[in-house]
């Protein structure tokens, strides 16, 4: 292991050739994950970002929030399931809001919602006629303190502050008291207005002494079937398009991961061809294979590692760069890591197939006249 | 791993019978035949040869003769087609790849026709490789490679790179390498053929200084007559048949 180390020391320009390579393939990695993790953020954020362990939806709407209507008698039966603690409503309405500041045809759609349990980032409802806003409402000139006018009745709504990374559908969020939606959507969406006990979806909170998908379970047994009931992350992937975009996304890097294989594999075939005599030698003077294929595998993660390093600065500088809001990307530890993580993966996986090489290098090799 | 012997390297009969530890290496009607396409070319005839614990032998023959085969089998490097093979205490006939490996690691020393040396490695880093490959006690390698290096006239040019060595320090230091892991029985394959007579004399001088110092065994195949008095003995070797 050392001598391959004092090897990627002395020879650095044979490597660089490869690690330039994973380098454009990693930055190709996180440049796909962030624009998946952007897109899906910015569409199911406000979902994720609730703090219950499982959200109830009623069983015809495929957890779309729109579709669904969960009234007071179901609140009654979740809250008596055994290892419920909390229960608290959810609704939502999609509206266009006046600005100030923009023209009066410029409208920018936000989604304002009722609720009960705080979500992340957020306390308790604000007052009457108030709501919190998503920070990404920033860039469309919403400010605390200012009052913006939602939907054809103009409904004013005061900003009361500002909470980060809530977003649904695309846009940014308000978030308001069950009352106050109510009173938004009463008079812009007269046609689903709903009754006072009736919301779109309740945030559940467990106790902690089961599950979230055994507690999600048991929530729709009590209701008999009348409700939907997923863990917060899983309702989050069932808000329409999401597993679409998911697994489009994911192919794409499941694709450029076996680049990634292939790059790796060809790169160390043709290194251990170049090194069939010093193999030969090492083996000679008593070295295993293990130890030798030891150091191939060494050189992979290191060049891997290098070009994750790389690779991930360089997007995070990308990412710094764009400016906010114009294309939804999100570089969280999570997507560098498991990148990081998946790139090591690929260079182990592809300098294995050398393994064979390596061990069918005959020692006696060595002893011939050829330097 | 025998750390038995690296830590007392000069006793005499450490562990084994007292008729083996006077032997550093065993031959007994070793064949050796290679396999060329449709062809055999038997390189070793029926070899028979017995080499003491702190021996020196010279193995003389003409180019094609079978002297780097012998040696190899010797060396655990090669396996013989037939006949019996002891190296001090071992018998390595019927080891299977794992086991030679490790004896090649802990029981012999070679140094090769073309010496060999990793290329990217300053000299004294060619010396710790063994300890890298082996019983790894990084300070104990430290130690005995500067004391080799010494030894052998190298002190100053531990720090290059072989390509920045001359053909002698080169020999030296694949010397030196051969030496690491206290063998029993060192092989040198034509040691001073790439040499003048005049370093070809001191690096032969050299390896009976070091050979005797430590009480290890030898053989050094040449096929310069001259070099044959810094032996014990002398084996000629004809078209792989042995002869005193
Ligand atoms: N790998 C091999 N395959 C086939 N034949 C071989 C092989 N290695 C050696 N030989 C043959 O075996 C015989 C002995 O070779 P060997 O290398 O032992 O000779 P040598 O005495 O060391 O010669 P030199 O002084 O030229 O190094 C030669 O006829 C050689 O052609
Ligand atoms: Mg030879």
């Amino acid at each position: 292991m050392r001598l391959a180390l004092q090897e990627m020391r002395r020879r650095p320009g044979r490597f660089v050739t490869a690690t330039a390579i994973l380098t454009l393939i990693a930055l190709l990695l996180l440049f796909l994950g962030g624009l998946l993790d952007g897109l899906i953020g910015s569409a199911t954020s406000a979902i994720s970002g609730q703090t219950g362990d499982v959200i109830t939806f009623s069983s015809t709407s495929q957890s779309s929030l729109p579709s669904s209507r969960v009234g007071g008698a179901v609140r009654s039966e979740i809250a008596g399931v055994p290892g419920v603690e909390r229960v608290g409503g959810l609704g939502v309405t999609q509206v266009g809001a006046r600005v100030p500041g923009r023209s009066e045809r410029d409208l920018v759609d936000v989604a304002l919602f009722g609720y009960e349990l705080p979500p992340a980032g957020l306390g308790v409802p604000p007052d009457r006629a108030k709501a919190y806003a998503d920070t990404s409402l920033r860039a469309k000139g919403v400010a605390a303190g200012g009052t913006i006018l939602l939907g054809p009745a103009r409904t004013p709504i005061t900003i009361a502050g500002f909470v980060d990374g809530l977003r649904y559908g695309g846009q940014g969020t308000l978030w308001a008291s069950p009352e106050t939606w109510r009173v938004v959507q009463a008079a812009n969406r007269p046609d689903a207005a709903s009754a006072v006990d009736v919301f779109q979806a309740f945030v559940v909170r467990g106790d902690g002494s089961v599950r979230a998908a055994e507690l999600a379970r048991r929530i729709d047994d009590a209701t008999r079937g009348s409700t939907s009931s997923r863990t917060t992350a899983a309702a989050a992937d069932a808000q329409p398009g999401v597993e679409q975009q998911r697994s489009t996304f994911n192919q794409i890097i499941g694709a450029t991961v076996g680049v990634a294989i292939v790059v790796v594999a060809l790169f160390f075939a043709l290194l251990i061809v170049e090194r069939t005599a010093l193999y030969g030698v090492l083996k000679a003077i008593g070295a295993r294979s293990r130890t030798l294929f030891g150091g191939v595998v060494t050189q992979a993660i290191v060049v891997s590692l290098l070009a994750s390093a790389i690779g991930a600065l360089l997007a995070l500088v990308a990412a710094l760069t764009v400016p906010a809001g114009s294309i939804p990307f999100s570089l969280s530890p999570a997507r560098v890591l498991g990148t990081v993580a998946l790139l090591v993966l690929a260079a182990i996986l592809g300098c294995s197939f050398s393994l064979r090489r390596v061990l069918r290098i005959d020692p006696a090799s060595a002893i011939g006249t050829a330097s | 791993m025998n750390h038995g012997r690296r830590d007392t390297p000069h006793t005499p009969d450490d562990q084994g019978t007292a008729a083996d530890s006077h032997t550093a290496l065993r031959l007994e009607a070793v064949r050796k035949v290679y396999r060329l396409g449709d062809d055999d070319v038997v390189a070793l005839h029926h070899a028979d040869l017995r080499v003491g614990a702190d021996e020196i032998v010279a193995l003389v023959g003409p180019s094609g003769s079978g002297k780097t085969t012998l040696c190899s089998i010797a060396g655990a490097i090669l396996s013989p087609t037939a006949g019996r093979v002891v190296v001090g205490e071992q018998d390595i006939t019927e080891f299977g790849e794992s086991e030679l490996s490790r004896v090649r690691r802990e029981s012999v020393g070679f140094v090769f026709q073309a010496v060999n040396l990793v290329p990217f490695l300053t000299a004294r880093e060619n010396l710790l490789v063994i300890d890298e490959l082996g019983s790894r006690n990084r300070s104990a390698a430290r130690a005995r490679a500067d004391q080799l290096l010494d030894e052998l006239g190298l002190a100053d040019r531990a720090s290059n790179l072989p390509s920045q060595l001359s053909g002698g320090q080169r020999q030296r230091v694949a010397i030196g390498r051969a030496l690491m892991n206290e063998p029993s029985l060192v092989l040198f394959d034509e040691p001073t053929s790439a040499l003048d007579t005049q370093l070809g004399e001191k690096v032969m001088e050299l390896i009976r200084h070091e050979m005797k110092a430590r009480g290890t065994a030898a053989v050094i195949v040449t096929h310069d007559e001259r070099m044959t008095h810094y032996a014990d003995r002398v084996v000629h070797i004809t078209d792989g048949v042995l002869a005193a």
